[in-house]
This record gives C-alpha cells, structure tokens and sequence, in this order.
C-alpha cells in the first residue's frame, strides 16, 4: 500500500482511451466522408469535447470529495470563472466586428451604455493574460475561502451548505447587468480564438484534442497527488481529521492546497468549454448544476479519479439521450440517480466493479468522514 | 395680422375672465350661505354653457359653484371630462353616459338624442384649471366626509387662491375632525402661497403644515419662495427638517415592518428545516419541495372549494392549513422510511439523495399541474391595507406576521411539552440510551421528519399568498432557510427565530442602499464570513454533544 503506481490498471486503460480519442475522433470528423459508417457529424465533435471538459470538472471534484472529504456543492462556480476568463478573451477577439461595431467595447457594453472598458477587462486581448487568469480567478477564489473555512474548521454539511451559498451569491452578481460581464446574456457571439474561427472545423478538432489532453494531464496530476505523500495525508484527513491533526500536521494547509488546485482544474475545464459550446452565462453558477457535478462523481465512483470522469460521461450521455428522446422524464432520471446511486451503489460504478473484480491497489472510500459527527452530536 | 388681432382679443377675454371669475368666488360665502336673488341659477349656468363662448362658461362655472345645486358636481365633472354636450338647434344640455347614453343635465333624467346634433362644450386651459377648482369647490360640500377630505387634499394639491372663499366656507360648517383638519391644511397651503396674506397667519399656517409629515407637505414649504419674509422662510425651513425628521423616522419603522415581515416568511419555510436539520441532523434538500406541496395542496383545496362550496371561499386557508400539514407530513414520513433512514450518519450522502428526492418531486407537480404558475386566492379578509401612524401595513404580511409566531410557538410547544417533544430530544441528545429506555426511536425518527416536513407544508399555505406557486417555489427558499438555520445555530428553535428576523430586517436596510439583488449576495458573504467566525451559528450548542 505504501508504493502505488502512478499508472495503475484502469489509469492505463483510461489514458489509453482518451489518447486514442483525441486523434480518432477529430479524424473521423474531418477526413472521413459523410455517409460513411465512420464519420461523426459536426455536431458531435463539441458534444463528445463539452463531456471532457465535465469529466475534467468531475476529476477535479473527486480529488478534493473522493480523497479529502470536501464536498463542495460550489464547483460550477470555478468551472464558470475559468469560463468567463476565456469568454472575456473571446469577446476581446470580436474586435470592432460587433453588431455596434464598436472598436474596443464588446456589444453588450455599447448596449448598457459602458463609456470605457471597465478595469477588470483590461488585459483579456491577450491569450497568455487569459489563460493566466483561467487558473489564477478560481484558484484565488478558493484559496481566500478556503484559507476563511479551513481555519475556522468549518466541516462536513457546513462547508456544503456555504460553497453552495457561495456560487449562489456569485450567479445572483453576475446576472447582474451593472456587473460588465453581460448580464443574463453572459458572453457570446464568438469569432475567433488565437485567429482561427471558432466556428472552423479545424479549431474545434483542435479544441477537442486540447481538452481530451487537458483531461488526461489533469487525471496524471491529481493521480500524482493521491499517490504521494500528499495524497496519504488527504486520505489521512478525510478519515479521521482531528486524529491527524493531533499527530501534528496542519490539515487546514492540506486541504486549502488541494481546494486550491482543485479549483484550478475546474477553471481550466470552465475554460476548454467556453469555446466548445459558444457561450457562456450566469446560469452556469446555478447551484444545481454543482450539485449535478456531483453526482457524475458519486455515480462513477468517488475516490478513483478515473471513476469521476466514466460517471460524467455516463450521466452526461445519459442528459443528452433523455432530453432528446423523453425530456419530461429527464428529471425523474437523475433524481432516481441520486437516490439509487447513494442507497444502493456507495462506490459507484468503478468502486463496485472494483471490488467485484478485486483490485487491491485503489484508496477505498472511508464509510464517512468526520461530517458524520456533526450532524448526530450525540453519537 | 389676423393672429396678431386675436391674440389681443385673447388677452383681453382672459383679463375679463379673471375679474367675473373672482368676483363670483369673492361672493361665493355670501351666496352659498344666503338664498339665491334668481329663482334657478342652475338654468343661468346652463344657458351660459349652451352659449359656449369660453368666458361664457367661465360664468357659467361660477354661476354653478355659488348655487350650490345638487347637480352641479355632475355638470362640472362632465364638463371637465368633455361629456358636456349641448344640442345644435334648441341649446339642451345633455350629458354623455356609459356606451352612448345620454342623460339631461338639468333634470338627470336619461334622455334619448340624437348624437349628430351635439356638441362638446369646449374648454381652454385656463378653463380647465378652473374646472378643477370649482369641482374641488363643490365636493367640498358633498354628503360624505371621505368626500370632502378628498376634495380638501385636491385643493391643497392645487393651492388655488381663488377656492380660500369656498374653503373658508366649508371649515365654517364642517362637523367631521377629520375633514376639518383637512380643510384646516388646505387652507394653510393656500395661505402660505398667497403673497399679499399677513405675515403672521401665513406663519401660523406654516406651522400647521409642517405638523402634517409627509412628502406632500414639505413639497408645499419648499415652494415658499425666497423673496418671502424672512421670519416666513426661517419658520419653513424649521418645518421642513421637522417634517424629514420624521419621515425618516417613518422609513426606518417602514423598513423595519418590510424586515420583519420578510423574516417572518423566512422563518415560516426554515422552520421545519430547523427541525430536520437542526433537531435531527438531516440535510434534506427537499425541504423547499415540501413548501411547494403545502402551496400546491392550498391550491388544490380553493379549487375544489370554488366547484363544490363557493360560500366557504373565505374560509379555505383554514382547511388548507391542517391538509397540507398532513400531505406534506405524509410525504415526509415517506422520505424518511423509504431513503433517509439508511444513509443515518452520513450526512453527505442524504444531501446528494434528498436533491434527488427534490427533483423527482418538482418534476412530478410539473407533470400533474403543469409548468405555468397556479392562481390561489387570497380570502378577502386579507386584502387590502392600513395605516398606522406612518405606516402602511397590507392585511395579508400582518397575517403572515401573526401566523408565523403562532406556528413557531405551537412548534416550542410540542417539543417542550408533548411526550412526542420528550422523545425526540431524548433521541436527539442520546440516541443508544433513548433507545435502552425503551424509545422507540425509529418511529421518533419518521414523526420528527414528519412534524418537520408538516411545518414546511403550513408554510407553503402562507407562501401561496405572496408568492407565485409554481414548480420552482421551494427553490427559491431552499438557500435562505439553510442560511437562517446555520446562522441561527443548529438545534436551537429561538436561534432560528432569531436568524429569520436578523436576515430579514437587515436584507430591507441594506434594499435602499444597494439594491435587491447586491443587498441580498452582501448578506449572502455577510453569512458566509459569519460562520466562519462561528463555525455553529449564534446560539451554538454548547457541551460535549457538540463535539462527539
């Protein structure tokens, strides 16, 4: 237990198959005629590039829920901030190309009558800032709450209950017109990224391969995580928190390094996303749709990262297939889901199939972490 | 040069009018008190009407006012409102009704004409000012007293000198305080813009206005203009900050009414989660769902009560009350038997079941009841207004008010004083040794979730009132009653009371300030800062019980 593989079996198969993805995919989409068997319509590449980017998202919350017993119902909200910061560098992109064709404010500007560009968009015309600022807005984010939270040892259903609050006060602020991120409208009407079109078949491939990428780098690295030392301490906490803290480490550092890098992730997923789908708007800090992401982990199987980003993408298709097909019975879908998957499948899908396959190298989920105490003080 | 010749000729028509117009009303007491020289005026005003020269109706405004007729309000609302016809060929008058009837203006009988034949009495815009007036003028003498403080307010609105004769007329009869104090500070405002009035009574007047705090009245001291005296304008700017003095005392007490009733509706939908949450450590996401079934079984009730008994309309909250305590209740039951009671202790995976739970349940009423908002009554009883002093209070944010303590006592009540309340607080501080003697503490479990989810549905009844029932209601309300909750402290019913009505008055003081929605995400970061300085709320359990 003490020398796990970075690379483990499912990571292997996982990586193998995003790998394949990244190159099969765009080319089936490119270079293979239409009509043919192989050929996957145009309007697949961003569907298939929109679920990677929530698996990444998924990934990001597993390493945090699954290793660290963080349940933050608030992760849409760094998804979306990295959203934002690309959506601000799209929209720079516009230029003077706009409906009011105004040579620096974005359309929605002109139309609230913005006279200047407002000082937290300076910056954005440039790829570099943005991307920077992809990583750094939730990841500052999350490490002034953390730093508040951690310290004051908020835990279990309290921090849930606040992430919760926390995206909910940032979706009422940015439907907010006076805000200068577009109100209810958000960011939309992309031209180009880097000068090729967004709407070009190459840039999304391109797009697709990047977040496929994205995604497998960022399974490595949280797998790196997990594997070190680090990641013995998070399970550590997750399991018995005052325990480890008694044995002297500083668990608020612990978890407030890896909130923070686990907002990051889900910037960066908010990021690839934006330019797949086209737009980006206040709705995405919805509290439902956090608490959505939650549960593609909980149905993959917390605590396997590789789990985290199958559960997404099971779910994910499952959205896509009943929203098209029974729309009205959608809802009742993923209300069941939540209810099954917790009631009856605690591991998940990996989780279940792990043991039913007897993998020992994988970091068990712990029956509850100290949340438990919380709620029923006396026992 | 024929626009020249009749601006003249206007001019002078207006300075002649402006003479007859003030000599009327200068004798408008004598007249109005002293029986009239002409056998009928009314014929005299009516004639003078048929002639429709503009200071023909001037006259025969005056005319009208003076004699003090029955009809003369109907005449001068019609004429103000252009229904004042006069017939071509024998100079009748008629006034014009509802969809082309027509009555006589003389005698009020309905009349059959032939509308071709007529013609509006036309009107100036000096004609109409002095329509009003006179109108005013009239009502002031009208049978009721809401009548003529209603007249009162417009003559002081319009602070026409020339209807002092006509007030001063009326202060002499009137017998109804309320009126009279309205005629006194309509008389005042006249007084005080009248420039050629004593100085001391237009002081004196001043200072009856001022004692009158309303926007209206420091409007009227700010028109005092500069070239007044200076003891007048020193007397009016005192009145002035007295008068904002006290409307800013008013809008704090306003605002402080807004909060409370805006904390009322949050304690109302977080009580029963103080319950499940606080009492027995249950995060049910669901808890706004059984909010939204209380509404819905409101809803349900006035719908068979409108088919089956019309007659029992005003009545149908008190039958909704009890049935959506048992609906929601019954559903609550049916959570925690059928989910929550095999996830006790671990408090992350009920979030994630209850939210679903939330899901199936909003979108089987999108199913049943449709998507679009559902129409619930409000019993007359609770509409409407009243003020107290300053105040405007609504019958129906009173209501909630009063229903909302009176749910949160009867609450206190069962757990202080009911074996039931015995039991789950025993359950609740040591479920083993409750158990041991001889509790059974499974059932405790159901019918606390239950009394729980009951509560939430009660809620949902007084929701129906002030909110739109749809689908999305307990949504809404999920957020801010977890917030009262954690700011309150958990496992304290008085914390929640108190958190519910902090949350609520401080949302309505920062609303000025910063608006709805900012109001609301500074209290949201407010909240979320708060707990970090006490991780367990303002009433924090103390003890060991806390820390397990």
């Amino acid at each position: 237990m003490l020398t796990v593989k970075l690379i483990d079996r499912y990571g292997a198969v996982f990586i193998a198959v995003l790998a394949a993805a990244a190159v099969i995919v765009p080319f089936c989409n490119l270079a293979i005629e239409p009509g043919s068997a192989f050929h996957i319509p145009d309007y697949l590449l961003p569907l298939i590039g929109k679920y990677l980017c929530f698996a990444l998202l998924a990934i990001s919350i597993d390493l945090i829920w699954g290793y660290c017993g963080i349940l933050s119902l608030g992760h849409g909200a760094f998804f979306a901030l990295g959203g934002y910061a690309m959506g601000m560098y799209l929209m720079r992109q516009i230029g003077p190309r706009g409906v009011y064709g105004h040579p620096i404010l974005p359309d929605f500007m002109v139309f609230l009558n913005f006279q200047d560009l407002p000082w937290f968009w300076l910056g954005f015309d440039s790829f570099l800032f943005a991307m920077v600022m992809v990583l750094l807005v939730p990841g500052v984010l999350a490490f002034v709450f953390g730093w508040f939270a951690f310290r004051s040892r908020v835990t279990g259903v309290y921090l849930s209950i606040i992430t919760q609050a926390m995206t909910f006060a940032l979706m009422l602020a940015f439907f907010r017109n006076d805000m200068g991120f577009g109100g209810n409208n958000g960011l939309t009407d992309f031209k180009d990224i880097l000068g090729f079109s967004v709407q070009a078949g190459e840039t999304r491939a391109v797009l697709f391969a990047l977040s496929a990428a994205a995604l497998g780098l960022g399974y490595l690295l949280c797998r790196y995580v997990v594997t070190s030392k680090l990641g013995k301490v998070l399970v550590a906490v997750r399991d018995a928190e005052s325990r480890t803290r008694f044995l002297g480490y500083r668990v608020e550092n612990y978890k407030l390094a890896v909130f923070v890098l686990s907002a990051m992730l889900a910037g960066l997923a908010g990021a690839l996303y934006v330019p797949q789908v086209g737009i980006i708007n206040p709705s995405e800090f919805a509290p439902a749709n956090s608490i959505e992401a939650v549960i593609w982990v909980a149905v993959g199987g917390r605590g396997t990262l590789v789990g985290a980003a199958l559960g997404a993408l099971v779910v994910n298709v499952g959205k896509s297939w009943f929203t098209g097909a029974i729309p009205e019975f959608w809802l009742f879908a993923l209300g069941a889901l939540f209810v099954v998957v917790t009631l009856f499948l605690p591991k998940g899908i990996l989780g279940t199939l792990q043991d039913y396959l007897g993998h020992p190298k994988a970091a068990k989920p712990a029956p509850e972490p100290d949340g438990a105490a919380v709620a029923h003080p006396a026992e | 040069m024929s626009l020249l010749s009749f601006r003249a000729f206007h001019h002078l028509t207006r300075a002649l009018g402006r003479s007859v117009r003030f000599c009327a009303l200068a004798g408008l007491v004598v007249l109005a008190l002293a029986p009239s020289v002409h056998a009928e005026p009314v014929d005299d005003a009516l004639a003078a009407f048929a002639a429709d020269g503009f200071d023909d109706t001037q006259k025969g405004i005056d005319i009208l006012v003076s004699s003090g007729h029955d009809s003369a309000e109907a005449i001068l609302a019609a004429l103000s409102a252009g229904k004042l016809m006069v017939r071509n060929d024998d100079k009748a008058l008629f006034i014009e009704g509802k969809a082309g009837a027509f009555t006589d203006a003389r005698t009020g009988a309905s009349a059959s004409v032939d509308a071709a034949k007529l013609k509006v009495v036309r009107l100036n815009n000096r004609l109409r000012r002095s329509v009003q007036a006179a109108l005013g003028a009239v009502t002031l003498q009208a049978p009721s007293p809401a009548r003529r403080i209603a007249a009162a307010r417009a003559v002081q609105r319009s602070r026409d000198p020339a209807a002092l004769p006509a007030v001063d007329a009326a202060l002499a009869r009137e017998t109804d305080n309320g009126a009279r104090a309205a005629l006194q500070t309509a008389r005042a405002a006249i007084i005080v813009a009248a420039k050629d009035a004593p100085e001391a009574e237009r002081i004196a007047a001043v200072e009856l206005i001022a004692a009158e705090a309303n926007p209206d009245a420091a409007a009227l001291l700010r028109s005092v203009q500069a070239d007044a005296p200076q003891a007048l304008r020193t007397a009016a700017e005192e009145g002035i900050a007295g008068i904002e003095r006290s409307l800013a005392f008013w809008n704090a007490m306003q605002n402080v009414t807004y909060g409370i009733s805006l904390g009322s509706v949050l304690l109302l939908a977080a009580i029963g989660l103080a319950i499940t949450f606080g009492v027995m450590g249950v995060i049910n996401m669901a808890h706004g769902e059984m909010v939204m079934i209380g509404a819905y079984t409101t809803y349900v009730v006035q719908d068979l009560i409108r088919d089956h008994a019309p007659q029992l309309f005003g009545s149908s909250l008190f039958f909704a009350i009890p049935l959506a305590f048992l609906v929601s209740g019954a559903v609550g039951v049916a959570i925690e038997r059928g989910v929550i009671r095999f996830l006790y202790g671990r408090p992350l995976e009920t979030l994630l079941a209850t939210w679903g739970i939330s899901l199936i349940l909003q979108q089987a009423v999108r199913t049943i009841f449709g998507p679009s908002n559902r129409e619930v009554g409000t019993p007359d009883w609770m509409s409407g207004a009243f003020q107290l002093g300053g105040l405007s209070l609504t019958y129906n944010r009173v209501a909630i008010v009063i229903f909302a303590m009176l749910v949160f006592a009867a609450l206190l009540l069962v757990l202080k004083k009911t074996t039931l309340g015995l039991q789950v607080r025993a359950v609740t501080q040591n479920r083993r040794m409750a158990s041991s003697m001889g509790i059974r503490t499974d059932f405790v479990d159901a019918m606390t979730f239950g009394l729980g989810s009951g509560v939430a549905g009660i809620a949902g009844v007084a929701l129906s009132q002030i909110d739109n029932v749809s689908p999305n209601l307990g949504q809404g309300y999920i957020i801010d009653s977890f917030m009262v909750v954690v700011f309150g402290g958990v496992g304290n019913l008085w914390g929640t009371l108190v958190g519910a009505l902090t949350l609520g008055v401080a949302n309505k003081f920062l609303e000025p300030y910063a608006g709805a929605v900012l109001g609301k995400i500074i209290l949201l970061v407010a909240i979320i800062l708060f707990i970090q300085k006490r991780p367990r709320g303002l009433f924090a359990l103390k003890g060991r019980a806390v820390e397990a």
